[in-house]
């Protein structure tokens, strides 16, 4: 992959093979899925007025998957209540946020002429054109992404543990992934300067 | 002539208002650079001041990146898990 170069305006190119795309797409749609799945339910009975002016409608409790609860942490350490407090008011908000901004960069890369057909083969590349808030979207997508992945591989120290797996141990290929995201989302930083 | 109105000291303002603080905490996920470029954009830091909180959170384990009332710090939460960093707020210190 190419590292992202800056546009005019706050704004991010970079272009990437119908593979990269392909792939890029899949896992932002594997969040959307997973941020969206269980973010309509119900908590108990609920006010029809609290309902209809929007209110009372966020869960209160953290998410059993461990992804979820690291995309969606607790606000207080502490304080259980202010816990529930705060995601009560602020879950469902960010939950679409996330959705949001995995659709954007699908959006983006389709945009840019990646294929749909995993059968198709193209040589064409991909052109991500991305505007100041296409941007954001997909810096923020790109850490949900990393943060999921590192949930999953169990990554909890600052160290790379990639060296110590066989390459032929699946889990191998889902850490060249996370450290090709990571590049992606470093050249992303790095190209918008100070 | 407008009169100027008496204003107290801004650090007594603050002093007063500023009971509670946000704390950004470390994780092996988040790259330096992105949290950097977060306390820039979002806290309208200088990049020498969001260096410095980044290296704080990442050698410390955690930095306090913004103070004020509740509801602010609620904001700023909100905000930072936007972003995928990892915040809690909590009284400050007295």
């Amino acid at each position: 992959m190419k590292p992202f170069s800056a546009r005019r305006g706050g704004g991010a190119y970079v272009s990437l093979d119908q593979l990269e795309a392909r792939l890029l797409a899949n896992l932002a749609a594997q969040v959307a899925e997973l941020v969206r799945d269980g973010s309509a339910e119900p908590v108990g009975p609920q006010d029809p007025l609290e309902v209809l002016v929007g209110l009372g409608e966020g869960p209160v409790q953290p998410p059993d998957d461990p992804v979820l609860q690291r995309l969606l942490p607790d606000a207080y350490r502490d304080d259980a209540e202010g816990a529930a407090e705060f995601r009560r008011f602020t879950e469902q908000g960010l939950r679409e946020g996330k959705v949001r901004n995995a659709l954007t960069v699908i959006e983006s890369l389709t945009a840019g002429g990646m294929t749909q057909d995993e059968m198709q083969v193209s040589d064409v590349e991909v052109d991500v054109d991305l505007d100041a808030d296409q941007v954001q979207a997909w810096l923020r997508c790109l850490n949900d992404i990393r943060l999921s992945l590192a949930t999953r591989l169990e990554i909890t120290e600052d160290d790379d543990r990639r060296s110590a797996i066989p390459d032929n141990d699946p889990a191998a290929v889902l850490h060249d992934i996370y450290d090709w995201l990571g590049f992606a989302q470093e050249t992303l930083v790095q190209s918008l300067g100070d | 002539m407008p009169t100027e109105l008496e204003r107290p000291e801004l650090d007594e303002i603050t002093s007063l208002d500023s009971p509670w603080v946000t704390l950004v905490w470390n994780d092996p996920v988040n790259l330096m650079s992105y949290v950097s470029y977060v306390f820039r954009s979002y806290f309208g830091y200088s990049t020498r001041k969001a260096d410095k909180l980044m290296l704080q959170v990442h050698h410390d384990g955690r930095a306090v990146v913004s103070t004020g009332s509740r509801e602010e710090m609620e904001r700023d939460v909100e905000a930072m898990h936007g972003y995928g960093l990892w915040a809690t707020l909590q009284k400050a210190d007295t």
